[in-house]
């Protein structure tokens, strides 16, 4: 990778949320470099792992405000763009495979109207030639019949098809960047295995980056290449992935420590001691 | 069998075509914690909607808490089994505090004294009465899955149904919520039925469990003989591949 230009470059990002009372700060200060690899960011619901993924995509809803030192995206900067440019990356050049398939896909729109639509947008393609596009990629999210569920409407498929289409539609632009907001949390563990599979596939055939942000220690540490632990906003600790359970951090550690396994029966299951002192100091 | 316990034999359930609980067996002694296991669209939740007087369309034979389930269970049947849900976000009334939550049931069947049951039942779960008059959007998503155990136990049920209960919750919460229940089964001898596609989780908390697939239980086993000797049927053994190769090898 040496010599070559990151995907994603982002330095020092903060990113606050201005209410009557007080500023609520999502992320402080986080920075790091994306390459054509795996990375994870880690840490519970309110770490800000979901808001440092929308913040590159300019995603960060009103009333919030997103500050850094550098964001980058192929050695472009993505702090001076206009909105209309960015709006131009986001989908075509990075895209995001958002939580929750009931409340992410256009529940009056038939599941492949809206892949091919994501096509015909990004590729200026006609109408025929986005329909074989979205068959074919259904077909490559592992969907049985693709063109039963090409017209079928959200509310008539399972979580877990929800989630691949949602998944065709990101991945039919042919992004460079992927962020994929927990997008095997709904999924059971075969398929699951699946869909990594496939995420794994464009990330070696077709050098895209990917920023996998999920609460799954294990299933990270399996799948990625490095790992960012987040608490609060902030950093806890950054290691490569297969390191993962020897983290130091306490954080990491008591994360760790609370998942139940099956070989290792215990009576009761250790809880997490939250401590201050982690979002102090930096 | 006696109070406290299930028994189900050869449940069948059908929706229209779709023939989703086929020949389903299985008991739960009184006192114990048993899991069902299985990926989504198995047939588990359909099983705990059946005990649970939810659904009413099905055949078979099943006993719950010692006493046949009739198609149509009376009042009385509804405060011997509670249902805690998946989604404390979605099973939560958004318009209603705390306090109306768990007066409703008490309502419902008529019980005394709904102010020292109210207080009671937040205590059970670790809640204090600061909550009683709180919202459920106030709420963290592991308190909400407390008031949500806390509105099953106020009835005082012998059987407690369990679906997914801390699938939707962090790992740390998910640590606390099955700690607390273990509490509370051992203080209440609470009988538990568990449904979760985790089997670590199911591990962790039962004794016994079914595994299901496509409506059908295909292995009935101890955990520890799971454990040890892994399944004979070829999906459970992949399903402990499954739990094996995202555990953490050196943890």
């Amino acid at each position: 990778m040496t010599g070559q230009t990151p995907l994603v470059e982002v330095s020092n990002l903060r990113v606050r949320f201005h209410t009557p009372t007080r500023i609520v700060e999502a992320v402080r200060g986080l920075s790091f470099t994306l390459g054509r690899e795996k990375l994870a960011i880690v840490g519970e619901s309110g770490s800000g792992k979901s808001m440092t993924g929308r913040a590159l995509l300019d995603l960060v809803p009103w009333p919030g405000e997103v500050l850094a030192d550098a964001m980058r995206f192929k050695g472009q900067d993505l702090l001076g763009m206009s909105g209309e440019a960015r709006r131009r990356l986001r989908g075509r050049h990075i895209s995001m495979v958002m939580q929750d398939p009931k409340f992410s896909l256009n529940p009056v729109m038939t599941v492949g109207r809206q892949i091919a639509e994501a096509y015909q947008l990004h590729r200026k393609a006609g109408k025929s030639e986005a329909r074989d596009r979205a068959l074919a990629m259904l077909e490559d999210v592992l969907i049985r019949e693709p063109a039963r569920v090409f017209d079928l409407y959200p509310h008539e498929v399972s979580g877990g098809m929800g989630q691949r289409v949602m998944i065709a539609m990101m991945l039919i632009g042919e992004p460079d960047v992927l962020i994929a907001d927990e997008p095997t949390s709904a999924l059971d563990v075969t398929v699951q295995a699946q869909i990594l599979d496939i995420l794994e596939k464009l990330v070696t055939d077709r050098g895209m980056g990917l920023i996998f942000i999920s609460h799954d220690l294990p299933l990270v540490s399996a799948f990625c290449d490095r790992v960012i632990v987040m608490y609060g906003g902030r950093v806890m600790e950054s290691l490569p992935a297969r390191e993962l359970s020897k983290g130091q951090h306490a954080y990491t550690r008591g994360l760790l420590g609370c998942l139940p396994d099956l070989d290792r029966p215990v009576r009761r299951l250790a809880t997490l001691q939250r401590d201050d002192s982690w979002l102090q100091g930096g | 069998m006696g109070p406290g316990s299930i028994i189900v034999r050869n449940l069948n359930v059908r929706f229209g075509e779709a023939h989703v609980l086929k020949d389903v067996s299985f008991m739960v002694g009184s006192g114990e914690s048993f899991g069902l296991v299985g990926e989504s669209g198995s047939g588990k939740s359909t099983v705990l909607r059946v005990l649970s007087g939810l659904n009413r369309n099905w055949e078979g034979v099943v006993e719950v808490d010692g006493m046949p389930l009739p198609q149509r269970p009376e009042k009385a049947f509804f405060r011997s089994v509670q249902m805690v849900f998946q989604d404390p976000f979605a099973s939560l009334h958004p318009r209603m505090t705390i306090d109306a939550i768990l007066a409703e049931p008490l309502a419902i069947h008529g019980l005394d004294q709904p102010d020292r049951r109210i207080e009671r039942a937040l205590a059970e779960v670790g809640l204090d009465g600061g909550f009683r008059f709180r919202f459920p959007h106030q709420l963290s998503g592991g308190q909400r899955q407390r008031v949500a155990i806390a509105r099953a136990l106020i009835l005082e049920p012998r059987i407690l149904l369990l679906d997914e209960p801390t699938s939707a919750l962090d790992v740390s919460i998910q640590a606390e919520v099955l700690n607390l229940l273990q509490d509370l089964k051992l203080r209440l001898g609470l009988t538990m039925l568990l449904v979760s596609h985790n089997l670590a989780v199911v591990g962790h908390m039962c004794s016994r469990v079914a595994v299901m697939k496509l409506g059908r239980v295909v292995e009935e086993a101890d955990i520890d003989s799971l454990r040890k000797q892994g399944g004979q049927d070829a999906y459970t053994q992949e399903l402990i591949a499954a739990s094996r190769r995202v555990a953490l090898a050196s943890a």
